[in-house]
């Protein structure tokens, strides 16, 4: 385990770019004690916490200036207007599209990623042909496209990963071909941790003419993302695990291909012009947003991509590898722990089995130790049949928790071990 | 962590590690399959009922602590009664795990799983197999789901 990470002592930790005692005075939710322990929060790759900064913008909405959007002719509604498309600007800095109009709101990655399969595989995907994607997907980037491929008669083609949880790169070129119609492939593996290379992997597709979606759910919160630089065709993520509110995430598209794509639903906001005849769409982005939108979900989401840009995700990453390598250090010295996704590239993610004692026990015993992680498939079955094992256990980590959490969890697994041994 | 031990009680640890009857059963009569898509936690009960008698039950499956501890509790309980008895048992057991109820003499042994009611997201563990029991007895062909 040692080769993987370079191992950081606790004692060094002293000198850091964050403050994180700081940090962390920004979240309420943090300070509060958990069966009479200090609450140890290590399941953000499910959900981050949220700052005062978000929870400021939210109370804000509703209590100063919400109405609904875009059509009211009255000062609240222009103001509520200006804020929601100013946090579309925000996440356009954020992922630096070259455009407003490729940022569609939706309700999470999940509708993202079904807004593709629908709109996009409709018109895009006949029988025969192939949508390719890798054994690390969540569910979400999974059945979206099953469910396409069963109506167009198409086939799911799938890139193995080796016993690191690494994605085999020649495989992957292997299945790449000329029915090839859409590769989806997921930035940072939920349940593994493993960044993926997806600008090379991007680049491999494009050289054969095939679109390529990225969900970048679990990257967003942990380290840039450039949408251009990567030259991706969508890019999906939920604000929930960036800090934000959940019930509301983005999808990235290319102008190209949102403007040839077919509304995903039908209603208000998305139209120019109705009559029982015929209705003309609205312009990009709101051709995909039907209906009243998330609003004050949109003006947290910005009010969350400030506060991450504020502290830089350069510093974020570098305080999360931190945790990542003094955990993966400490857990490997409890005998019978084995850590699931040893990649070389990996983020703040650590999926573990026990043995003697089932990752759902883990879980119950550690958060009577006022430690909150997650036990089960992840949303990831295919993965668990892939490593033979029902469920892991899963701490995961965000820019606001310390080394004394990963010690806080270290003692509790300690404690697991003696109940099972 | 004292409260732990309402949970994992010794009885439970003890048939966790070493489950009774965690065998199949080959010229059963009743089997049924059992699955929790929340945990992964599977279970198949197999029965051997002759006469309106259960002669012999078994269980073979992978899941936690307090669903492997609960099937093997189960068909330690289960062995030599009546079918007819059955539902009633699950009903009592149900009821105490859930906390709707205090454990009474007839639970038995079972009583032992009473702690899961202080954990509400382990009761589905407990009452797995008994599920699997009553779709073996339903004669349900599909699995049955704790969702």
């Amino acid at each position: 385990m040692s080769a993987l990470h370079d191992i950081v002592k606790p004692s060094e930790d002293i000198v850091s770019i964050l403050d994180i005692a700081n940090i962390r005075k920004d979240f309420p939710i943090l300070h509060q004690e958990v069966y009479g322990k200090p609450l140890v929060y290590l399941d953000n790759a499910a959900s981050a916490q949220k700052p005062q900064a978000v929870l400021d913008a939210i109370q804000a909405c509703y209590s100063r200036y919400y109405a609904n959007i875009h059509r009211g002719v009255h000062f609240l509604s222009e103001h509520s207007t200006t804020a929601y498309e100013r946090a579309r600007e925000t996440v356009r800095a954020f992922l630096n599209a070259s455009s407003t109009q490729e940022i569609i709101f939706t309700r999470g990655t999940t509708e993202a990623i079904n807004l593709v399969a629908s709109s996009f595989g409709r018109t895009r995907v006949e029988s025969g042909d192939e949508i390719l994607i890798t054994h690390m997907e969540h569910h979400s980037n999974i059945v979206p496209w099953q469910m396409l491929c069963e109506q167009r008669g198409a086939q799911l083609r799938v890139v193995p990963i080796n016993d690191a949880g690494e994605l085999m790169l020649e495989e992957y070129e292997r299945l790449l071909n000329d029915r090839t119609k859409l590769v989806g492939i997921v930035h940072i593996s939920n349940a593994l941790g493993t960044l993926n290379p997806i600008k090379a992997m991007i680049d491999m597709a494009h050289a054969r003419g095939i679109p390529v979606l990225v969900d970048g759910a679990q990257s967003v919160p942990h380290m840039a993302v450039d949408v251009q630089a990567l030259d991706c065709d969508f890019f999906a993520f939920s604000g929930h695990k960036v800090y934000g509110p959940s019930g509301i995430g983005v999808l990235y598209g290319k102008t190209e291909h949102l403007k040839a794509m077919p509304p995903y639903q039908g209603g208000g906001d998305m139209i120019r012009s109705v009559t029982f005849e015929k209705t003309e769409y609205a312009d990009l982005p709101n051709k995909f947003e039907a209906g009243t939108p998330n609003i004050a979900g949109v003006i947290g989401l910005g009010a969350a991509l400030n506060w991450v840009s504020e502290l830089g995700l350069a510093a974020i990453a570098a305080h999360e590898h931190k945790l990542l390598d003094y955990a993966t250090a400490q857990l490997s010295e409890i005998p019978g722990l084995r850590i699931i996704g040893t990649a070389h590239s990996k983020a703040a993610v650590v999926s573990f089995v026990l043995d003697g004692a089932h990752p759902h026990d883990i879980g119950t015993i550690l958060d009577r130790e006022g430690i909150a992680i997650r036990a089960g498939h992840h949303c990831a079955q295919p993965l668990m049949q892939r490593y033979g094992v029902p469920a892991t256990a899963r701490a995961s980590f965000a820019v606001y928790n310390t080394l004394a959490e990963v010690d806080a969890l270290v003692a509790a697994l300690w404690k697991v071990k003696e109940w099972f041994d | 962590m004292s409260d732990l031990r309402h949970l994992y009680q010794e009885v439970i640890l003890d048939h966790n590690k070493r489950p009774r009857n965690f065998r199949t059963i080959e010229s059963c009569s009743h089997h049924a399959d059992g699955y929790n898509p929340l945990c992964g936690d599977k279970v198949t009960v197999y029965l051997d009922i002759q006469d309106g008698i259960i002669k012999d039950v078994a269980f073979q499956g992978s899941g936690c602590a307090i669903s492997t501890a609960s099937a093997s509790l189960m068909t330690e309980a289960l062995k030599g009664k009546a079918v007819a008895d059955v539902e009633g048992l699950f009903q009592d057991f149900h009821d105490v795990v859930t906390g709707t109820a205090e454990p009474s003499r007839k639970l038995g042994k079972l009583a032992i799983l009473a702690g899961v009611r202080d954990y509400p997201s382990r009761v589905k563990c407990a009452t797995l197999a008994w599920h699997a029991l009553h779709a073996a007895l339903e004669h349900q062909a599909q699995p049955v789901s704790t969702e």
